[in-house]
């Protein structure tokens, strides 16, 4: 498809912004202005408002609950008056005990490996908006891409701790019930996902051109 | 130059905000954005009807998950087949509560939420008929709830719970296990099949929203 005439000294046209065009990110509508897509009745914006801010705020909320789901525990089993507590490290441990290194490593993963990366990626995507870093920005839109697609992922170990908790309620003599860190690890989730849709893909590459935004 | 415009004959990428004349894609083709090649639009041949049977039959395969067997539980002498209603309403209070309530609304409730807005959408596009009231409304929160809507991700769980208990009881999966793994197939199938900007054009047809 071939995009409108070069009308400045640079490889592409022209953004929505810079016709003067607010662009609808739900539904592809374009208008001259308006507070509400006249086609979808999404809220338009030409940029989310205070998407760098709201993205922070989840972000930091997504890190605060992730430091109780690692310290308390996931699982508290108890059998014939002896307890045991499950951390979610301490699960991808027992399982890497048992010999199933294969989801193990699924485990591992999705609930340390995956959340780590998508708050450094977030943060840092963040950062190199402020700050208007000349990192290539079709690298920073597919990890921005890969961290909106994956981050939902981190939820297996909620589901595993549902899961047992149900079919032990069901049957067996021991009781299972889920910790604090099962309730505040899908919290943190949660948090990280909103924080990934807050981030406006469109101030990426408004920085390349725009400089330092003071947001 | 800016004011000869019309926004009409427009389109601008959603994620790099780069405007590109409008037009449909051909049988098959992908048009990309020049900057940063996101889709704008693909052909779908048949978008609507597949979209719609699709979410027809997932609202079909989440009602029958949640009643027939879904584990077989085989303990020390007893039998027993649980349904995920069973294994909803089995948790007690506590921190269970609100594990309950992340459970059902990522498997069950937006699932079921979001195929019953595609359904309402489409189904008068589908003849060609217009729009039911607030068409608009409900496809945007469809649209809206796609990613929190997490079968595959359940499916996964379940499995992992399975090697966790292996050494201590005997569970094999019943029917509405394999009804969330063929829902999660028909997600993937209709994820091909679908272009929600194709769908937008001919919901913003009418307009009425
Ligand atoms: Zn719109
Ligand atoms: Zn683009």
């Amino acid at each position: 498809m071939d995009n409108l005439a070069n009308t400045r000294t640079r490889q592409h046209g022209l953004t929505a912004r810079e016709a003067g065009l607010i662009a609808c990110t739900t539904c592809g509508r374009l208008d001259r202005a308006g507070l509400v897509c006249a086609r979808c009745g999404a809220t338009l914006s030409s940029r989310y408002p205070d998407s760098i801010q709201r993205t922070l705020a989840w972000l930091a909320a997504g890190i605060v609950c992730f430091i109780p789901a690692n310290l308390y525990p996931m699982l508290i089993t108890r059998t014939l008056g002896r307890e045991e507590k499950n951390t979610i490290i301490g699960g991808v441990i027992e399982l890497v005990n048992y010999g199933s290194y294969f989801v193990a490593i699924v485990v591992g993963v999705a609930s340390i490996v995956i959340p780590v990366a998508k708050f450094v990626v977030i943060g840092l995507l963040v950062a190199s908006i402020r700050r208007a870093w000349p990192l290539d920005p079709h690298a920073r839109l597919h990890l921005y891409e890969i961290t909106e697609f994956i981050g939902r992922w981190s939820m297996i170990d909620v589901f595993v701790v549902a899961i047992l908790v149900a079919l032990v309620q069901l049957d067996f003599v021991a009781s299972v019930n889920p910790g604090l860190a099962a309730v505040s690890f899908a919290l943190s989730v949660i948090f990280t996902m909103l924080a990934a849709q807050s981030l406006d893909p469109r101030l990426i590459w408004d920085s390349i051109e725009e400089g330092p935004s003071d947001e | 130059m800016v004011a000869a415009i019309d926004p009409s004959r427009l389109i601008a990428c959603p994620m790099c905000d780069l405007l590109h004349s409008a037009r449909s894609a051909q049988d098959g083709e992908r048009i990309r954005c020049a900057r940063c090649r996101t889709v704008l639009e693909s052909s779908r041949p048949k978008a609507i009807d597949r979209t719609l049977a699709s979410a027809a039959t997932n609202v079909i395969l989440i009602i029958g998950a949640l009643f027939f067997p879904f584990i077989k539980l085989e303990g020390a002498g007893s039998r027993q087949n649980a349904t995920l209603v069973d294994a909803l309403s089995a948790f007690g209070g506590g921190l269970t509560a609100p594990l309950v309530l992340v459970v059902a609304a990522f498997i069950v409730i937006i699932p079921l939420m979001r195929a019953g807005a595609l359904c309402y959408t489409l189904w008068p596009l589908r003849f060609g008929r217009r729009p039911y009231r607030h068409a608009a409304r409900a496809f945007r929160f469809a649209n809206s709830l796609k990613p929190w809507s997490m079968a595959e991700i359940f499916i996964i769980g379940v499995v992992v719970a399975l090697v966790k208990v292996a050494g201590m009881a005997e569970v094999s999966l019943g029917p509405a296990f394999w009804m969330l793994v063929a829902m999660v197939a028909v997600l993937v199938l209709e994820n091909h099949n679908f272009c929600r900007w194709t769908i937008w054009r001919i919901l913003g047809q009418d307009s009425t929203v």
